[in-house]
Order: structure tokens, then C-alpha cells, then sequence
């Protein structure tokens, strides 16, 4: 074979994947950018609307919907992440011995994750049904009021807590169980013989040598949380009011309810920032993290 | 006396085993008890499971696909019988592309070295953080009124939302795929390649067999997002291609909500994934954490 035929290979085997790529992913990435700085709805092309300017973008800061659905997003975020690292941590802390049947749990595990968010969203609305749902029908004959789950504002947030809960925490399970599962065994029972009680090794011993794996995993966890949509619109689709509309919803219905092509764009964008920040806080704690083993391993090596 | 605590603490553990089973999968269970009740079951007030188990949700839902006319249908509704056929496609076809500009790219990748891995994790870690909602603006737009011959444009058919499916998957796959091909030995190629085989030899009849199991990884994934995804799949499709997961959310927002006959649907929806996780819950784990523990 010739070397030039031999230098274009490589370039033959990257071809069509680059180029679906370019024309699929980044020129619609392009294209949104482009279309939030216009006011455009969908029975326009694209070259008929008119250009704005950042007008969209500051709109949205006055709009008080768009706070509102902001605000509801953060809440939704910090607190579904907080309550699965924390039941998923101290899950893993509790069931990392040798106990048979964890490969079964851990695929068992693993389902609520695999099955379409569509149908984990109707598994819930039903078992949140105000007369047919399980919730309030124990509560009923346990003599207790039926509890308004997907029909008042407190309550209706509440139950997409406790569903993403339900799907998610197995996640961080898994994550931490591998993490805890490949610490130095030499430390721990170092720890042991120096008398440390159970507690005292899973706060000064287990929990920073997993820091690196728990601090990534929140961050995957986190970028996920905004990323949730379709469960929550068919549990709620993002009422009573406002109260479960979150930012990924809003911009579904700003596209196809209010039909503001444009401003639906600029609200992605700053969607896809607030991302970007949380990615960026990822790689750059990875890459320190590895930095710094390479100089412990370094001075481990030199002295 | 380590043995003898964890002795004594194993019926509790036993126990909570059982618990978080049941947790995880009780919903799952729930819905598929639905399905296979009658409208009567649902509503009455008594006992939940205790009940006659009856296919007919299921009749009803795959009326027009059955070989036979079930009985207690005076009409036949053909849409999620279409649905069911147009997801079949979509998810087969997009899995059937990634997968094979997925390998090629990342076997470039990886035996060219001409881009750092660096690069490709730091992609793949971008992409993951796109959300579907990000795409739909963009993506309506184009396929409505960039993408077309003529008149005819890529909204509302197979080939638009494939396109798309297959360049939201291709970052992982490639991505997750070199992690399998780096273990190739390389001296496997290269004596291939003094028997006389051209590169796409090697790449098809060497390298391919020996990364079979990250290919069934690859293709679980993509499988199951395409399967899965609703948001693009509502905005692109129209009456005839739509899937499955759109047909669910329509049929939710008609006045009286036929329970046993959504959770039918439901279910059939979420069988593929569930057989897939109990044949291939090691290569899943592995796709899920990867993201997390090497990166």
C-alpha cells in the first residue's frame, strides 16, 4: 500500500463520524446561539425573523416567570442531590461487607435507571392518584386524610423530590460502593488496630480517601439534576402554578406553547452555561486531583 | 470475633436487602399488576392483590399487530401498534449507525493517535451535559427548514430524528469503545497485516471479534436512549412516525385516564431495558460509573 493511501486511513475512519457530528450537534449548537439574539417564531425560517439583539436575554432577568422557574430549578437541583448522596453514601457504608446477593441488588438496583423517564413518570402520577394511588389509599385505611401529593404547590415539589430520589440514589450507591470497595485495606486496618470505632474510621479514615470519587460523582449527579424533564411533566407537567416548572420544562413550552423560538434559545443558553460552569468545576478538580497523586506518588518514590 | 459480629448482624441485613428491593422495584412491580387488571380491579376499593390477572389491556393495546381480533373491542385503535413499529426502527437503525461510525472513529482514535484522549473525554464529558431541552429549539429549526430536497424535509421522518439520535450518542460510544480497543494487542493487527490485509480488514476481521463485549455495552446504551427519549421525538414526528413514549404522554392528557391500558403500554415500553439490564447489568455498571471513576 502506498503511504500516502496509508496516511489517509485514519482520516477515512474519522470521516463520517465527524461530519455527522458537525452537522447534527455542533451546527444546531451554533444555530440556537444565533437564534437567541432573534425574535422568531416557528412558522418563520430562520431568515425571516427579526434580530434583536440581547433584547431576549435581558428580558428574561425581568421576567418573572422565568425567575420563578429558576429558582424552582435550584431548589429541585440542591436538594434531590443532597438527599441521595447522603441515602446512597450511607447505604454503601452500611452494605460494603460480603454479603451474598449484592450482585442481585446491584442489578436490581440499576432498573429504575434503565427504564424510560416517560414511564417512571407514570409509574408515580399513579401511585400519587389522589383515589386510586397507593399513598393515599394506605393512608386512607389507616384512618389518616388523603395528602394532596400532585395537587398542591408544597406537596406537588415534594413528590418529584421523592421520585428522583426513588430513581437515582441507586446511582450514587453504586459509585460509592466501587469507590469504598477499592480503598486500601492496609489503612483501615491500620485504624483498627490503633482502636478506631466504626464511626471514627468512616469520618477520618473512609470518607476523605473517597472524597476524589464522591466530589465527581455529585458533579455528574448535578449536571443530571437539570437535566431532568420528562418525569416531571408527566407527574405534574409542571404545575399546580408554578411550582415544578423547572428550566428544561420552561423552555419546552416557551418553544412549543408560547411559540418564542428566540427567547427559548436565549433561556437554553443559559442553561447550557450554568452547565458548562459545573463541567468546568468537574475537569479542573479532576485534573488538580491527578496532579496531585502524581506528586504524592513522586515523593513516595523518592523517599 | 470479626466473623461472629457479622454473624449476629446478618439477619438484619438480611432484612435490609429485602426492604431496598422491595423499594426499588415495588413501583415496577406495581405497574405491570395494573396492566394485567381489569378496569373494575383498579377502582375497587378492596385488596390490591388479589385479582383476576387478564390480558386484555394488552389486546387493546396491540390490537392491530395481534393475529387474532380481540373480543371485547368493538374498535381497534392502530396508533401504538404504529408507534410501537416506528420506535422499533428508530431505536434499531440509530443503534445500527452509531455503532459502526462509533468504532470506526474510535479505532482511529485510538491506533492513530492523532488527538489526544484528553480531548475525546473532555467532549464526551460536554456532550453528556447537553440536555435534550437544549437541542430542541436548534434542532426543530433546521430539520424543518434546512434540511430538506424540494419541498421535502427531514421533520416528521425516520431520517431526521435518526440523525439526530445517532450524533448524541456517537461521543460515548466512541468514547467508552477506545477504553475496549486500547486492549486489543496491537501485534494481533500487525501480523494480520503481513499476511496481506488492508486496514479494513484488519478493523473488520481482527479487531471487531475481540471487542464484543464493549460493543454490547455501546449498543445497550444507544439502544436505550433512542428507545427512551421523548422531547425531540414529541417536536420531530408527526401522526404517522411518532414513538412510543409520545403516544403515552397523549394519551395522559385525555380526560379519563384509562390506567390498565396506559400501564399495558408502559410496560411494554420498559420490557427492552429491563431484559437488558439482567443480561448485561456488568458491562451497564461499568458504562454508567465510567464517567466517574476514570475519566
Amino acid at each position: 500500500m502506498s503511504t500516502q493511501a496509508k496516511r489517509l486511513t485514519p482520516y477515512l475512519f474519522m470521516a463520517p463520524a465527524a461530519v455527522v457530528l458537525v452537522v447534527a450537534l455542533l451546527y444546531p449548537i451554533a444555530y440556537m446561539i444565533y437564534a437567541s439574539f432573534l425574535d422568531w417564531n416557528p412558522s418563520q425560517r430562520i431568515g425571516e425573523a427579526t434580530f434583536v439583539g440581547l433584547r431576549n436575554y435581558s428580558n428574561l432577568w425581568s421576567d418573572a416567570n422565568f425567575r420563578e422557574s429558576l429558582s424552582v430549578t435550584l431548589k429541585f437541583a440542591a436538594l434531590v442531590v443532597s438527599i441521595e448522596m447522603i441515602l446512597g453514601v450511607g447505604l454503601a457504608m452500611l452494605l460494603d461487607r460480603k454479603i451474598r446477593g449484592m450482585t442481585v441488588l446491584r442489578t436490581i438496583f440499576i432498573l429504575p435507571m434503565m427504564i424510560a423517564p416517560i414511564v417512571v413518570g407514570l409509574i408515580w402520577r399513579y401511585m400519587y392518584h389522589p383515589t386510586v394511588g397507593i399513598f393515599n389509599r394506605t393512608l386512607n385505611n389507616l384512618g389518616f386524610e388523603s395528602v394532596p401529593w400532585l395537587s398542591d404547590s408544597f406537596w406537588s415539589l415534594t413528590s418529584v423530590i421523592i421520585a428522583d430520589v426513588w430513581q437515582w440514589t441507586p446511582f450514587i450507591f453504586i459509585l460509592s460502593l466501587a469507590a469504598l470497595q477499592s480503598l486500601p485495606s492496609s489503612a483501615i486496618e491500620a485504624s483498627r488496630i490503633d482502636g478506631a470505632t466504626g464511626w471514627q474510621q468512616i469520618i477520618y479514615i473512609k470518607l476523605p480517601l473517597m472524597m476524589p470519587v464522591l466530589i465527581v460523582t455529585l458533579l455528574l449527579r448535578l449536571i443530571d439534576a437539570f437535566k431532568v424533564l420528562e418525569v416531571i411533566l408527566v407527574m405534574t407537567n409542571g404545575g399546580p402554578g408554578l411550582s415544578t416548572e423547572i428550566l428544561s420544562l420552561r423552555i419546552a413550552r416557551t418553544a412549543s406553547e408560547f411559540r418564542e423560538l428566540g427567547v427559548a434559545a436565549a433561556m437554553s443558553n443559559y442553561l447550557l452555561i450554568l452547565l458548562m460552569l459545573l463541567t468546568a468545576i468537574m475537569f479542573t478538580y479532576n485534573r488538580l486531583a491527578e496532579a496531585r497523586n502524581a506528586r504524592l506518588r513522586q515523593a513516595a518514590e523518592e523517599g | 470475633m470479626a466473623t461472629s459480629i457479622n454473624q449476629r448482624q446478618s439477619p438484619a441485613f438480611g432484612v435490609l436487602m429485602v426492604v431496598l428491593i422491595i423499594m426499588a422495584i415495588g413501583p415496577i412491580g406495581m405497574m405491570i399488576a395494573t396492566s394485567l387488571k381489569l378496569d373494575v380491579d383498579i377502582m375497587s376499593s378492596t385488596s390490591s392483590l388479589l385479582f383476576m390477572p387478564t390480558m386484555q389491556n394488552y389486546e387493546t393495546v396491540l390490537c392491530n399487530v395481534l393475529w387474532y381480533e380481540p373480543e371485547h373491542l368493538d374498535y381497534c385503535d392502530p396508533t401504538f401498534g404504529r408507534a410501537l413499529k416506528s420506535s422499533l426502527i428508530i431505536a434499531l437503525v440509530s443503534t445500527f449507525f452509531t455503532l459502526v461510525l462509533g468504532t470506526m472513529a474510535a479505532y482511529a482514535l485510538v491506533r492513530f493517535r492523532f488527538m489526544g484522549r484528553g480531548v475525546i473525554s473532555l467532549t464526551t464529558l460536554l456532550m453528556r451535559m447537553v440536555p435534550p431541552a437544549v437541542l430542541l429549539v436548534p434542532v426543530f429549526g433546521i430539520l424543518t427548514f434546512d434540511f430538506c430536497i424540494g419541498d421535502d424535509c427531514l421533520a416528521g421522518t425516520y431520517s431526521g430524528i435518526i440523525l439526530v439520535y445517532v450524533a448524541m450518542n456517537l461521543p460515548f460510544v466512541i468514547w467508552i469503545l477506545q477504553s475496549f480497543i486500547v486492549q486489543v494487542p496491537v501485534q494481533l493487527e500487525e501480523a494480520a497485516r503481513m499476511d496481506g490485509a488492508n486496514p479494513f480488514q484488519v478493523f473488520y476481521l481482527v479487531v471487531l471479534p475481540l471487542i464484543k463485549p464493549g460493543l454490547a455495552a455501546a449498543s445497550i446504551f444507544t439502544f436505550r436512549i433512542a428507545w427512551n427519549e421523548f422531547l425531540l421525538a414529541n417536536a420531530l414526528l408527526d401522526r404517522n412516525t411518532r414513538t412510543v413514549p409520545v403516544t403515552i404522554v397523549n394519551s395522559l392528557t385525555g380526560y379519563d385516564t384509562d390506567w390498565g391500558v396506559i400501564m399495558a403500554t408502559g410496560t411494554l415500553l420498559a420490557v427492552p431495558p429491563i431484559i437488558f439490564t439482567f443480561v448485561a447489568s456488568k458491562q451497564i455498571i461499568t458504562g454508567m460509573t465510567a464517567g466517574a471513576v476514570k475519566g
